[in-house]
């Protein structure tokens, strides 16, 4: 039978330099589900997501990636976000006398094969500002130069609401927000997801940013391994308890 | 003497030969005083100008070839007289410009007849009836935009006279006397007192005019409370086949006026350019400069404003682009010399495919000069290791009483950030046009829309290698 999944991850080993980070991580996801990447500091969640999106400070030294049917392993990074690949970065890097407005209109451009139509992405791009009460100024500013660390991430979902892709990978996109900011983008996020039926692989050490969205599954990461998988509940579970008994768990069973 | 016999001959007999009938061309080829006379007679010239020809034709001769900056040996002095009177007609044919010209031309969407026009082929063009009309809508208002030649013999032949050369002498150096001896076309525009120019004045009107891209003269002057935007030159390369432009700007701004003058430059990759250009600012006026420099094999282009009235005030916005083959070394100088002037010097310099980008400032605050201010920032891209990006500042302060910041910074495209913009479906190659393109947009913001569209073209062609 033909896989439906959006996304298999098959054994992915990857390095920095000739360090190994991720050891054999497998993950399936369906479309629009949400899975939820949790673990410690450094286990290997944020190097995931940027070997997904195939940031070439990583090398690939195993494994697959496949997205939407087609093997994007060796992929440019480009290519995969044409193909419907997000990723809201944890630090969004800075890029004076690029306007976000014209940033967006660029990156629409290069993703569609018919030409924008300029009345429509600018009631688009005024829409999606208002979601995340964001005052219109901020298109014609430098793409994130002098935003704060909120306003950065703010950006990043607003760039998830206009690029509309099929899976979006959120790295940290809640850490150092204040609730109303939290609020505020968990409501872009869900947007996104009821309109498109996008994706979402969240990457979180904390569970506000889930309290409005329906959780399908949950993994839990520890050492660049995939060492627990469950439902929506086992993010109640390591709120509860932490990630200590969980890794302890899976340490022994690895030794049996 | 067999075939044979030629070939094993060729390699000793060949050069001897060439070298013999170099020696033997060289008498021909001085710039003699009878050649400069040739030029003021066909120009026309009232006596004086004949006159000032040829002693900038003997200052020429005793002065020597720069030295201190990028090398011009590629420029054969001894054959200046093919560089002042070429041969070759400027209005080429079109199918001898170069093809990476022509291509230029297609991809920054220049109709036909501009092309054959900006390449020096075309004669007729309607930038000729763009040309009169504005000169009819400026003339209204008081404004006089003419050509130098004529302008000599008209009413303002006196105050040509005046001020001609006047602030740009043949003694400043080699190419100004040469200037001085062989110049040719160019501009003479006249704001009077308290007139406002509402639509900016463009040189590339005149691009047709003989002489032009070559020695042109520029003479601005504008007359108290007056306030004019000058644009000089297009985006698109002027295809010469001199390959030696050494023209001169002066500017007079009067009391309280207000210049811009805006030079978009893309002079074909073989051209040696050495322009002068400088400005003179009464009390309470302000010269505001606006340069790009993408063309050229090697350029020496340092703008210079002299504050000369309290309260003068100068800006320069500067962008340079040194792409495969190219040595431009560019800035700006400053002269305070009257209390409570002010200038600022903001350049951005990019580098690539071995490129090198020198910027050079001058400041220099008199004694008189007290209670001024002046800021010069220049931030350099490279984009490859092969690139070169100098920054030579020069600072002389003659007053404890001034305000002087320097700050230059020299900087790469980061990976982080092209991955970034990759992330969203850019291109890795688009993705470092937008990044330069932003690096340069202190520049475009400074342009009419137009002009600022054009450079962004420009700078995306020349980040996709479309003119190696």
């Amino acid at each position: 039978m033909m896989s439906t999944s959006l996304l298999q991850i098959n054994q992915i080993h990857a390095n920095i330099e000739d360090k190994e980070i991720l050891h054999g991580v497998s993950l399936e996801m369906n479309p629009g589900e949400t899975h939820v990447l949790m673990g410690p500091n450094g286990a290997g969640k944020s190097t995931l997501g940027h070997v997904l999106m195939g940031n070439p400070r990583y090398t690939v030294t195993g494994g697959n990636i496949v997205f939407g049917g087609k093997d994007i392993t060796k992929e440019s990074t480009d290519k995969r976000a044409k193909e419907g690949l997000f990723l809201s970065f944890q630090e969004p890097l800075e890029v004076p006398g690029l306007s976000l407005e014209n940033f967006l209109r660029n990156a629409l451009r290069q993703q569609s094969e018919n030409p924008i139509k300029i009345w429509a992405f600018h009631k688009e791009l005024k829409k999606a500002l208002g979601v995340l009460q964001m005052d219109e100024s901020y298109a014609e500013r430098s793409l994130n130069v002098g935003f704060s660390g909120g306003e950065k991430k703010k950006a990043e979902i607003l760039q998830l609401m206009l690029l509309k892709p099929r899976l979006a990978i959120l790295d940290e996109t809640d850490s150092g927000l204040d609730v109303d900011a939290v609020r505020l983008v968990s409501q872009g996020v869900e947007e996104y997801q009821k309109k498109q039926n996008g994706a979402l692989l969240i990457i979180t050490h904390s569970t506000r940013i889930l309290e409005s969205l329906h959780v399908d599954y949950t993994h839990i990461m520890a050492n660049g391994q995939i060492i627990a998988t469950g439902d929506g509940s086992l993010v109640d579970r390591i709120n509860a308890e932490g990630y200590e008994s969980i890794v302890e768990a899976a340490a022994k069973g690895a030794m049996k | 003497m067999s075939e044979k016999g030629y070939l094993e001959d060729f390699d000793t007999g060949f050069y001897d030969f060439r070298n013999d009938e170099k020696d033997a061309y060289k008498v021909d080829e001085g710039l003699t005083p009878a050649i400069v006379e040739q030029i003021s007679k066909e120009k026309n010239d009232p006596v004086w100008m004949q006159q000032f020809r040829l002693e900038s034709l003997q200052i020429y001769n005793q002065m020597k070839v720069p030295n201190w900056g990028p090398d011009i040996s590629g420029l054969n002095m001894d054959e200046i007289v093919t560089y002042v009177r070429p041969k070759t007609k400027m209005s080429a044919k079109w199918s001898e410009v170069p093809e990476d010209i022509k291509d230029t031309f297609e991809r920054l969407g220049i109709p036909k007849a501009e092309r054959e026009s900006l390449a020096g082929v075309g004669a007729q063009y309607d930038s000729e009836l763009v040309y009169h009309n504005v000169r009819e809508e400026v003339a209204a208002q008081g404004v006089v935009y003419t050509d130098l030649e004529s302008a000599m013999h008209g009413d303002f032949a006196k105050m040509i006279r005046d001020h001609f050369m006047k602030l740009i002498t043949p003694r400043d150096h080699k190419f100004a006397a040469l200037h001085g001896a062989v110049w040719s076309g160019g501009s003479f525009v006249y704001v009077p007192p308290g007139v406002s120019v509402e639509i900016p004045l463009q040189s590339y009107f005149r691009l047709n005019a003989p002489g032009a891209g070559q020695f042109e003269h520029t003479l601005i002057i504008v007359d108290e409370g007056a306030d004019l935007h000058f644009i000089e030159g297009c985006s698109a390369p002027k295809y010469n086949v001199a390959n030696l432009h050494a023209g001169a700007v002066e500017l007079f701004v009067g009391k309280n006026a207000h210049l811009r003058y805006s030079t978009i430059e893309n002079w074909s990759k073989n051209m040696y350019n050495l322009n002068t250009k400088r400005a003179l600012v009464e009390e309470g006026g302000t010269i505001e400069w606006v340069s790009g420099s993408f063309g050229s094999h090697v350029s020496y282009l340092y703008p210079m404003s002299i504050l000369k009235g309290r309260g003068a005030h100068m800006e320069f916005t500067g962008i340079t682009f040194a792409g495969k083959g190219q040595n431009l070394d560019t800035g700006a100088k400053v002269v305070h010399s009257a209390p409570d002037t002010s200038s600022y010097i903001n350049t951005k310099s990019i580098s690539k495919d071995g490129g090198i980008s020198t910027f050079r400032s001058s400041v220099v605050i008199g004694a008189e000069a007290k209670g001024s201010r002046a800021s010069v920032a220049c931030h350099s891209l490279m984009l490859d290791d092969i690139s070169r990006s100098d920054t030579i500042p020069a600072i002389d302060v003659r007053t404890p009483d001034a305000d002087v910041g320097h700050e230059a910074k020299i900087g790469r495209i980061s990976d982080d950030a092209v991955f970034y913009l990759m992330s969203r479906g850019i291109s890795e190659e688009e993705a470092r046009a937008m990044i330069v393109n932003g690096f340069a947009d202190n520049v475009s913001k400074e342009l009419p829309l137009e002009y600022a569209v054009e450079m962004n073209n420009l700078i995306r062609l020349e980040m996709t290698g479309a003119r190696e």
